[in-house]
């Protein structure tokens, strides 16, 4: 009989068992990955059809192909795909962990508390003129604390003798409805420029990605990626229930607390990045579970290549569907995320 | 508690003076001075003075309107959260204001539609379709409606709702000053005229839900045990769903979403009378009003003379309060 799965075993921390069926849906998502990353960098004002664009890329090509490409187009697919997988990971490691679909960077309310320090900062830090004081680069380390914040502050409420998940999404509901009523009372306090600033980048955009952006969230991705695949195992175990958890001899509670802290930080950098895009934690998780089964293993490298690709589409629809005018690319995903979100759960019926 | 009827019926005699007081305060105290003396001359013999017509067109309207769209708050959670046995259940949560807010903001910014009788329609129809999403979402799946499933559910499709929202605002700036105050929650700057258009909906729903409490009753001894004393459960659940869409709706489509008034009114009105619905539903209405209207007092007093929107004071009284329930175990009886 053939064998079904195949056994990665390289220390004793990094072993997996992986579905065979896994590694070649995996790839085939990674083609269609590589697909959409070069029809990205092809369409806009110019069109660049996808085989220049590898031209190009490789280093020949026209002038002009080269600056709109490597200029333009290049850092802002960049930070989509590193945004998308980021995203993608968290929300994996958080269903993990609280056994639930449902959960989400969105519903624990990291996506909330960022946006609220986005506002804080674009308030405290304006003069009279409605300028900045200071330089807006400083903005994505705003977010982070934001969302590290609010979901240390959702941590230590729904802590009583343990963190139990379900107290943990609830909390998170509560801090995520104030840290909205903060977004709106700077908002309203405010000038209504800064308003409208601050609701493009709530509903979440990666409009005007720089390589400055790419050189700052690129290697902070990396690494965080790399530790979840590491964590993998603590993940399948989590995911087993709370006594058989306990019973192979996991420190629950301490392993729950570094995973929230992995997926606020993966959270954290891509809000602070592109802003609050919606729904790809909820959605690449699940659609992955689909095709490669829950190991975490397998799981979690699909889900990242299913985020990245929905954020680079979605990305892609904002920029050339209306042109010139440009729609948030959180504004596609949530219009895609809701409808499936509600077939998943239609179908879980049957 | 207050545990006998005479009891409960002077509870409510008091609560119905504090509405009446607090409401006098609303139209006393704010950034125009004005005293009581001044109110009751406006009213008796207007003499077309600038205080005067503070009175009469800004105060008392909103007086008013914080009184009718907070007890419709609180009832239409009080409902909800019988029909769903669900300690944290209210509109806000469950993506039933979220529902109504998106599609008002849709017809601004689309249709361009002004009237007010169009809004209220539209907030009836997004509120009836975030409740029919939530309750589908949620009844789905094997273990059918767990109190985890039914609040992420409301809680996914208020996320939706909102950042569709939001999407829209930030498509069209001039929209954005138009809505954000209004879709932060807020009593102000509203003419009676459109407390008038809702106002047949609301009072509608409410004698519907005061005929309608004695069957909840029965409802929240369990599924089984209705059915089997003869209970016609389904129709019960839908009557109590068209009521929580009548009340929810109106209040968005006058003071756009306000939050957590739902949530808490009823845990606190439980607190008073217990759990019978005869009582707990005019002490939740009551209660919900003067809730609503305190808080609307203390809104223009933060940031003097800049007025805060009053959903941004439930949410900071709110949310501790939710923390609270969240904490002390929904699953609890």
């Amino acid at each position: 009989m053939k064998k079904k799965y195949l056994s990665l075993r390289m220390t004793n921390y990094l072993s997996f068992l992986i579905d065979k069926k896994a590694v070649i849906i995996s790839l085939v998502l990674l083609m269609f990955g590589l697909i959409v990353f070069l029809v990205s960098l092809g369409m806009g004002s110019a069109y660049i059809s996808p085989l220049n664009v590898a031209k190009t890329l490789f280093g020949s090509g026209t002038d002009m192909e080269k600056i709109v490409i490597h200029t333009f187009r290049l850092p802002r697919v960049i930070v989509a795909l590193f945004v998308g997988m980021s995203l993608a990971v968290a929300g994996a490691i958080l269903q993990g962990m609280i056994r639930n679909p449902l959960a989400s960077p969105d519903v624990l309310g990291m996506t909330s508390g960022a946006a609220a320090a986005v506002v804080a900062f674009l308030a405290l830090f304006s003069d009279q003129n409605h300028s900045l004081t200071i330089s807006i680069h400083w903005l994505p380390l705003g977010a982070f604390v934001g969302a590290t914040v609010s979901v240390l502050l959702v941590y230590m409420l729904a802590w009583k003798n343990g963190i139990s998940p379900f107290r943990l999404v609830l909390i998170g509901i509560g801090i995520s409805a104030l840290m909205q009523a903060g977004t709106t009372f700077l908002m309203i306090t405010g000038p209504i420029y800064r308003a409208s600033q601050a609701n493009v980048w709530i509903t979440g955009s990666i409009y005007g990605a720089s390589w400055k952006d790419v050189a700052f969230l690129v290697p902070w991705a990396l690494i965080l990626l790399m530790i979840s695949i590491v964590s993998a195992r603590k993940l399948n175990i989590q995911e087993l229930g709370d006594e058989i958890a306990l019973g192979v001899g996991v420190s629950l509670q301490r392993q729950r607390l570094f995973l929230l802290l992995l997926s606020t930080a993966l959270t954290g950098g891509a809000v602070a990045f592109a802003g609050g895009i919606g729904f790809v934690g909820l959605m690449a998780p699940h659609m992955a579970r689909r095709l490669v089964g829950s190991s975490f293993g397998a799981l979690l490298p699909a889900a990242a290549l299913l985020g990245a690709i929905l954020v680079m589409l979605a990305d892609l629809v904002g920029r050339t569907m209306f042109a010139p005018l440009e729609v948030p690319a959180g504004v596609f995903t949530a219009a895609l995320g809701a409808p499936y979100f509600i077939y998943l759960l239609y179908k879980s019926r049957q | 508690m207050l545990k006998t009827n005479y009891a409960k019926g002077l509870g409510l005699m008091l609560a119905c003076l504090l509405l009446g007081a607090s409401m006098w305060m609303s139209i006393i105290l704010g950034y125009t001075n004005t005293s009581w003396k001044m109110a009751i001359d406006a009213f008796l013999h207007n003499d077309g003075s600038n205080e005067h017509i503070v009175i009469t067109t800004v105060r008392l309207p909103r007086a008013l309107i914080g009184a009718s769209v907070g007890a419709s708050l609180a009832m239409a959670g009080a409902l909800m959260q019988a029909l769903t046995k669900n300690p944290l259940a209210s509109p806000s949560i469950f993506g039933i204001n979220a529902g109504a807010g998106f599609f008002i903001v849709l017809v601004i910014t689309f249709f361009h539609v002004s009237s007010f009788q169009a809004f209220t329609w539209f907030a009836f129809l997004g509120a009836a379709i975030a409740a029919v999403s939530v309750f589908v979402i949620s009844a789905s799946g094997k273990e059918g409606m767990t109190p985890i499933k039914l609040t992420l559910a409301g809680t996914a499709v208020a996320a939706l709702f909102s950042s569709l929202t939001q999407g829209m605002l930030s498509a069209n700036e001039k929209a954005l000053e138009e809505v954000l105050f209004w879709l932060a929650g807020s009593v102000s700057g509203r003419k009676l005229d459109m407390l008038a258009a809702v106002f047949p909906y609301l009072s509608m729903a409410w004698i519907g839900a005061f005929l309608l409490a004695p069957k909840v009753n029965v409802l929240m001894l369990g599924d089984d045990v209705a059915a089997g004393l003869g209970q016609r459960i389904n129709m019960v659940k839908l009557a109590a769903a068209i009521l929580v869409v009548l009340l929810a709706g109106g209040s968005v489509a006058v003071a756009g979403p306000i939050g957590f008034i739902g949530m808490m009114v009823p845990h606190i009105a439980r607190g008073v009378v217990g759990t019978d619905h005869r009582w707990l539903l005019p002490y939740c209405a009551l209660m919900g009003g003067i809730l609503l209207v305190l808080a609307d007092i203390s809104a223009r007093y933060v940031l003097m003379p800049q007025e805060v929107p009053v959903g941004i004071m439930t949410a900071l009284i709110g949310v501790p309060f939710f923390i609270y329930i969240a904490r002390r175990g929904i699953l609890k009886k």
